[in-house]
């Protein structure tokens, strides 16, 4: 019988990845336990191993791309077109299904339903009311959110802001404290407060028009909670409370207190990449996309998604897939006219003298050569004899 | 390093373990795989990753990916301007 450390020991030598190495590590411990396996036989099984490993790699000059591209198409196209849906028990709107899947693949700045899941700390986790607290603190509410009714009195000249008191104590706000911010921001105005009424007078104004332009500014006016950021949403999650939100502000939301910043999330990649870097990015793609999929109940190989997102990661900025993006960006002429808008790519290389060496496979599947695939690849290089000298 | 930020952004679940290679390494890596360091992927030097770890332009960094398939593999990107 062998001991582990023999087993490590001829395991480290071997070129394998570290999960399949763990994985025979233990399953070899147990068979060994109840065959006592020798020291030969074990280097053996190992060496079979890698044999299985290196049977199961990709051979060089496969076409990855197109057998990924397959591999996500075809699952794409069982998923429902319905883009709206309600993620779990809470009323946010999320895109989901293709729709989604298209929004991360095309690289969108602005994704249709932005959501950030908001993780807090130790403190503020477990305890429904301080979760709250720091929901408070991450909603955004305007003026318009609190109000009754916002209406303009053309013949006093002002603006009449009549608030519900209900929402204007669940948001931990006073109606004083809403008059001071209100006077803070609007240097052309004077507030004045009557019970759960504000009157907004314009300082001067002539004109209807600056009654109304002030009459829109002061609605939509953030008393508090980050830009961009709606409606907030608390859930229970295992023993733990999490904050949904709606629309993003990933910058803002790390600072807040309360929430823990090693956690919490975005699903709009652009803000990923810009407050973790590309790396995150990549991940959270790659996140992204399983997830939709895994959501409508269709399982794609992650690897064909590592794929996309490393090609989409490759230049440390995110670049879409397609004619603005990796296509666009092929070095082929042929490649891209073959893609989309022939034309205008034709007559621009025209234009330019570009020359098109055919090394891709695009190109030469348009004039029908041998692909450089599989043994297509393989080119022959050999010295020609030099011309005999003459006598 | 970032105590703007307030938190470091290695301590995201997101973001991998990042590296700067010597110039050793470098010449090593470049020689393992048979290629030049343009054919390396890149990262731009405004990337947060890139600020905390105070890496140029020309640098490789090494990043300690995970993986489902493989545990744990290494990718390189070349620092550029940007």
């Amino acid at each position: 019988m062998v001991g582990a450390k023999t087993v490590k020991a001829i395991l480290n030598k071997v070129d394998l990845p570290n999960n399949i190495k763990e994985e025979l590590y233990e399953s070899i411990m147990r068979y060994n336990k109840k065959y006592k396996l020798k020291k030969k036989e074990v280097e053996e099984i190992v060496n079979e191993a890698v044999r299985e490993y290196e049977k199961a790699l990709i051979e060089p000059g496969e076409a990855i791309g197109t057998v990924a591209a397959q591999s996500i198409g075809e699952p794409s196209t069982q998923m429902t077109l319905n883009t709206f849906h309600y993620a779990g028990v809470a009323e946010i709107n999320v895109t989901l299904g293709l729709p989604r899947i298209i929004e991360i693949v095309d690289a969108r700045k602005n994704p249709s339903t932005p959501i950030m899941t908001v993780y807090l700390d130790e403190e503020h986790r477990h305890d429904r009311e301080k979760a709250l607290e720091v929901a408070r603190r991450i909603e955004g509410t305007t003026i318009e959110n609190l109000a009754r009714e916002v209406s303009m009195d053309i013949v006093d000249f002002e603006v009449v802001i009549e608030l519900d008191p209900e929402r204007v104590e669940k948001s931990g706000l006073s109606v004083e404290r809403i008059v001071k911010k209100l006077e803070g921001s609007f240097k052309s105005a004077e507030f004045e407060a009557e019970g759960n009424t504000i009157i907004a007078r314009p300082k001067k104004a002539t004109k209807l028009a600056d009654l109304r332009r002030l009459a829109e500014k002061v609605k939509k006016h953030r008393l508090k909670g980050l830009s961009g950021v709606g409606k907030t949403i608390i859930r229970k999650e295992g023993d733990e409370y999490v904050i949904y939100t709606e629309g993003s502000n990933f910058k803002q939301v790390l600072k807040v207190p309360g929430v823990d910043p090693t956690r919490t999330r975005t699903n709009n990649i652009w803000e990923i990449a810009e407050v973790l870097g590309i790396e995150a990015a990549r991940n959270a793609i790659i996140e992204e996309i399983v997830n939709t999929m895994s959501e409508q109940g269709l399982e794609v190989d992650v690897r064909h998604i590592m794929l996309v997102a490393d090609m989409m990661t490759l230049d440390g900025v995110i670049r879409p897939i397609g004619r603005h993006g990796i296509v666009g960006e092929k070095s082929s002429v042929l490649a891209r006219a073959a893609f989309e808008i022939t034309t205008q790519h034709l007559f621009e290389a025209a234009e330019r003298g570009e020359v098109d060496p055919l090394n891709g496979v695009i190109e030469n599947v348009l004039i029908g050569q041998p692909v450089p695939l599989g043994t297509g690849m393989v080119r022959l290089a050999m010295n020609l004899p030099l011309r005999p000298e003459r006598e | 390093m970032t105590a703007k930020k307030g938190f470091n952004i290695f301590e995201h679940e997101l973001v991998p373990e990042h590296r700067i290679l010597s110039e050793e390494e470098k010449r090593e890596l470049l020689k393992r795989y048979k290629i030049r360091l343009s054919q390396l992927p890149q990262m731009l030097v405004s990337d947060p990753a890139a600020v905390a770890l105070g890496a140029k332009p020309g640098d490789v960094v090494e990043i300690k990916r995970k993986s489902k398939t493989a545990g744990v593999y290494f990718y390189y990107r070349l620092v550029v301007e940007g």
